[in-house]
């Protein structure tokens, strides 16, 4: 493990912390009100979205299986490319348990570090279902 | 439909998403690896060998806050939520993104940006599965 790279682990986390503040997704009652369609609906987060996305189509061009980056990582990427039953129900449990708390994995991690009482508990929850998933299916 | 316009942040939501995609970038193009928060934390609880990564950037998630206050910023209200309702989502989100191999960051940013198609489909799961889940908690049974 090269210094560098927990380095700039680190400073990525750090960016992406930071945005999640900024852009408002670090804010459950902001993260519901877009999923409440049928309320008084915010669509900010399509902009959140909408710009990280366009960031990362740029930034990822190019980028190829086998190949290493300027710090000599290997690159990592997926190789599944079937959509199975696996990706659809565990995406769907997600997404209920996104819109019951308006919390997922990168905000609630955030929260925790804000010192917010309601991030404490979900994130000891969500490391149990993650640990949950470990014993079912190993 | 009634949009909330005061609630609508345009520039902040666009400027913090740029920000996101700037990080995960960053990580792809130095680190060789995605930047999905769930699978992040998934391989640190699996003991995955490249663990000091890992911890580096869920420290520097955790330490966020801590800059964006040093400049300024202001931190988001506690969310008032029951302890029945976090316990719940905590645990459908963790067995959840394990089980779909993804979340709204490795799935909908990176797996999007990287055009395939079972990030597609996940993205459209998840979304799909909170816009029905607010709807029956605020609409149906609220």
């Amino acid at each position: 493990m090269k210094p560098k790279t927990v380095a700039v682990a680190f400073a990525s986390g750090l960016l992406f912390g930071v945005g999640l503040l900024l852009s408002g997704m670090a804010d459950p009652a902001k993260v519901l009100a877009f999923l409440d369609l049928a309320g008084a609906w915010d669509p900010s987060l399509i902009l959140v979205m909408g710009g990280a996305l366009a960031v990362a189509l740029l930034g990822f061009r190019g980028v190829r299986a086998g190949g290493t980056t300027p710090l000599g990582e290997p690159l990592n990427l997926p190789t599944a490319t079937r959509v199975d039953g696996r990706l659809v129900a565990g995406s769907l449990l997600f997404g209920a348990g996104w819109g019951l708390a308006g919390l997922c994995p990168g905000p609630a991690l955030v929260r925790l570090g804000a010192g917010l009482p309601d991030a404490a508990l979900f994130v000891a929850a969500m490391l149990a279902g993650m640990a949950l998933h470990r014993v079912v299916f190993r | 439909m009634a949009i909330d316009w005061l609630a609508f942040t345009p520039a902040s939501s666009l400027a913090g998403g740029a920000l996101i995609g700037v990080a995960v970038v960053v990580y792809l193009r130095l680190a060789g690896r995605i930047a999905g928060i769930s699978g992040v934390v998934g391989g640190l609880i699996e003991r995955a060998a490249d663990w000091p990564v890992r911890l580096a950037f869920v420290a520097g998630l955790v330490v966020a806050p801590t800059l964006w206050l040093a400049f300024g910023g202001v931190l988001p209200a506690a969310s008032g939520q029951g302890w029945p309702s976090l316990l719940a989502a905590g645990l459908l989100v963790g067995f959840g993104t394990r089980l779909g191999s993804g979340c709204t960051s490795g799935h909908g940013v990176c797996g999007l940006a990287r055009r395939s198609p079972r990030s597609l489909a996940a993205t459209l799961a998840f979304m799909a599965a909170g816009f029905a889940t607010v709807y029956v908690t605020r609409h149906l049974i609220a």
